[in-house]
């Protein structure tokens, strides 16, 4: 409600603004000889970027200060008794007085001096409320008289505007960089806690993955090795990247050089169709079709292959990623310059020669970039693994057999009930860290693979 | 026109080496006009009616023209004109462009290029290509001049390579350049050092023909002097075709010009006079500057 009021409030303040810039500036039209340095457009549009600026920076204040203002407000209403009292019973007292006020209700019924203190803190809200409502609307409308008193024929309003939008576009930007900031410093503030209960040593070098259940209570209770995890995510990806190399290449090879501009078209999306299956799908398909089959086809051949296995679910991770390394290598290879296929066939190469002895090296480094970001998709990639790899962790040679991967066991330490002080839930804060810095390591070297490739042709 | 009115337009001045094509190009109904000369030189390439279409559209109109033996034939002409199109024709290059069919018959030392039995693999051996930008291969400069030779089993032990690359280099004009660091990669070099390698790679699988799509308009003066010099070397061993915007640099290189015009070949003979008395008036615009 409150939220709707405030921007309904900011949508009218843009109009009137924006529509005062205009105004003003085609009045001023006329005695500058029709001649004004910017468009109406861009005068209303400063007049409204200046109005909303102060409007915004109040309201952005009070969502800082709301929370402290009125717990301010609730000590000060609460009796002498109550306000003596100290750390933990005290936030009881405020917390017991804002769910009356919310409409809640509390346990054990109110007391009388909480009533009045919920219904005092209500009244205090509204007028709080009202209060910063108006000074927005009023530094709002101030503002925008200074931008309207601003303009002249000769203002620069479409310079200015050019770099107000610049200076959005870098806040923008900012946001998207200081939210992976968060997240990496979250993961490290409960990993280091983690890191309190069991030894990084412990962790890294353990070979053995036995948590023991979160309910069993405190203390490190169990044994967190990250090997037999690691060890199944990488035997995954390598398994999956075995599958899906040669095929994604050879169909990049087969689009780019070897396919008619009509069948490329029409075989091209429809690889891409692959990329489109949401993972959860693949993870059935692995449990339901691939899974069977490889354990029937091991029978056969005498292979003991379980039905959820490493293979089972590397395969299928395989057939996900093969549209990524196609499509990537296909654009990479059709950046090789025509020169250079024409130089090698000019010269009596076959295709298939100038293909292998030009046309691939040439491409090779940016290939290796797109395997490197297939590798940390692998890697990272969780549904059809928890499916389809038996999440048992232990450290096995034969990808015949089940494993467990690192994304799987936060996945598992995750769920159900959980107490986020137990060693048992904290562990998956030091596995996400540790896969983080894995694919963060294999995109950055796959980014500068390929930008140094872009740079050798352009 | 006849070639009597030929010999009457231009009375004063007589190219000093004078390149008879073959009879039958007088036998075919054509409005290209040509020029015999006294001497008679053998001609390498024979093309007869060869037209190309791209789809539906025709990009090159009944070209007959013969190409003489260790001697430069220029195209000259307008962009747009098929010039680049017909030299493609000539090693089969335009096989590998999608859409693109090619009539009439050119023979090779008398062997049909366009028959099935003769493998266009091959004849790319026998008739070497420069293009208009160098492009060598992201490789040392070495790999570059040895890939052709490497592809087609010419070396049999490393020094027998060793001695290709290095004749080939010489004959390219480059080796004292680059004698120090063949394991250098050629994207290395100058444009036209670049260029240089690019004639040596060429000239290592020993063609009979080389083709040249305006080898020189990626390049400084300088360098395109050089490249210039290099041409006129290589006429002792091999027959070269050049395509070439620059009217001067055809006149400079080359014995014989052809000039090009919307697809049709429209004049051709000795490059002296084609410059000095051409017979076609749209030749005679051209070469005056007035159009193109």
């Amino acid at each position: 409600m409150n939220a709707t009021i405030v921007a309904g409030l900011l949508l009218a303040l843009i109009a009137v603004a924006y529509r005062a810039g205009w105004s003003r500036s085609v009045s001023l039209a006329p005695a500058a000889g029709g001649r004004l340095h910017s468009r109406p457009v861009y005068h209303g549009a400063l007049t409204a970027l200046w109005a909303l600026a102060p409007a915004l920076l109040v309201l952005s204040l009070w969502a800082l200060l709301a929370d402290p203002a009125s717990r301010a407000f609730i000590l000060a209403q609460l009796p002498p008794d109550v306000a003596a009292l100290d750390g933990p019973k005290l936030e009881e007292a405020v917390r017991r007085i804002r769910q009356i006020e919310s409409g809640l209700g509390v346990a054990g019924g109110a007391a009388p001096f909480e009533n009045a203190a919920a219904q005092a803190l209500a009244e205090f809200r509204t007028l709080a409320f009202a209060a910063v409502v108006a000074a927005a609307a009023g530094t709002g409308a101030l503002a925008l008289l200074a931008a309207r008193r601003r303009i002249t024929a000769r203002l620069r309003a479409r310079n200015e505007v050019e770099r107000i939008v610049g200076w959005l576009m870098i806040a923008c930007s900012v946001v998207a960089i200081l939210t992976t900031a968060g997240i990496v410093a979250s993961l490290l503030a409960e990993a280091v806690r983690f890191f309190t209960f069991v030894s990084p040593a412990d962790f890294f070098l353990g070979t053995v993955w036995r948590p023991g259940f979160s309910t069993t209570g405190h203390g490190a209770g169990g044994e967190y090795g990250l090997l037999p995890l690691l060890w199944g995510t990488l035997m995954v990806a390598a398994i999956a990247m075995l599958v899906a190399l040669p095929i994604g290449l050879m169909a990049a090879i087969y689009l780019s050089q070897y396919a008619r501009p009509k069948l490329r078209n029409a075989v091209k999306p429809a690889i891409e169709v692959l990329a489109g299956i949401p993972t959860i799908v693949y993870g059935f398909f692995a449990l339901v079709s691939v899974g069977p089959f490889l354990a029937s086809a091991g029978t056969v051949l005498g292979l003991p292959i379980r039905a959820t296995s490493a293979l089972t679910a590397g395969v299928v991770m395989g057939i996900m990623i093969i549209p990524f390394i196609s499509s990537l290598s296909d654009d990479i290879i059709r950046q090789v310059p025509k020169g250079l296929r024409d130089g090698s066939l000019g010269l009596g190469a076959t295709q298939s020669e100038t293909i292998r002895r030009v046309v691939l090296p040439a491409a090779l480094p940016g290939i290796v970039g797109a395997f490197l970001l297939a590798v940390s998709r692998a890697i990272g990639e969780t549904m059809i693994v928890v499916l389809a790899a038996g999440n048992s962790p232990f450290l096995r040679l034969n990808p015949g057999e089940p494993v467990s991967t690192v994304t799987v066991t936060i996945v598992n330490q995750l769920t159900g009930d959980t107490d986020f002080a137990s060693p048992q839930s904290l562990v998956a804060f030091a596995l996400g860290l540790t896969l983080f810095a894995m694919t963060l390591v294999l995109n950055v070297a796959a980014l500068y693979i390929v930008r140094r490739y872009r740079e050798q042709y352009e | 026109m006849t070639t009597n009115a030929r010999t009457e337009a231009t009375p004063m001045h007589m190219p000093a080496e004078r390149i008879v094509p073959q009879s039958d190009l007088y036998e075919t109904p054509s409005s290209t006009v040509r020029t015999p000369d006294a001497e008679p030189r053998p001609a390498r390439i024979v093309a007869r009616k060869v037209n190309v279409f791209y789809g539906a559209k025709q990009a090159l109109f009944d070209v007959s023209i013969d190409i003489p033996e260790r001697a430069v034939t220029a195209f000259i002409g307008p962009s747009g004109c098929g010039k680049s199109t017909f030299l493609r024709c000539l090693n089969r290059m335009n096989d590998t462009i999608e859409g693109c069919r090619v009539t009439g018959t050119i023979r090779l030392d008398g062997a049909d290029i366009a028959d099935p039995a003769l493998d266009p693999v091959e004849l790319r051996a026998r008739v070497g290509m420069v293009f208009q930008k160098p492009n060598p291969f992201p490789k040392s400069i070495y790999e570059n001049v040895a890939y052709g030779p490497r592809i087609h089993g010419l070396a049999r032990a490393r020094a027998d390579l060793d001695a290709v690359v290095e004749s080939s280099l010489r004959k390219a004009g480059l080796w004292g350049e680059v004698k120090d660091r063949l394991n250098e990669p050629g994207t290395g070099l100058s444009g036209g050092q670049q260029q240089r390698l690019c004639i040596a790679r060429a000239i290592a699988v020993s063609p009979e023909v080389i083709l040249m799509d305006e080898p020189c308009s990626a390049l400084d003066p300088i360098a395109t002097a050089r490249i210039e010099e290099l041409i006129d070397e290589l006429t002792q061993n091999f027959t070269i075709v050049i395509v070439t915007h620059s009217m001067q640099q055809a006149a400079r290189v080359s014995q014989r010009t052809a000039f090009f015009h919307l697809g049709n070949l429209v004049e051709e003979g000795p490059t002296d006079m084609i410059f000095t008395g051409p017979l076609e008036k749209r030749t005679q615009d051209y070469i005056t500057g007035r159009f193109g």
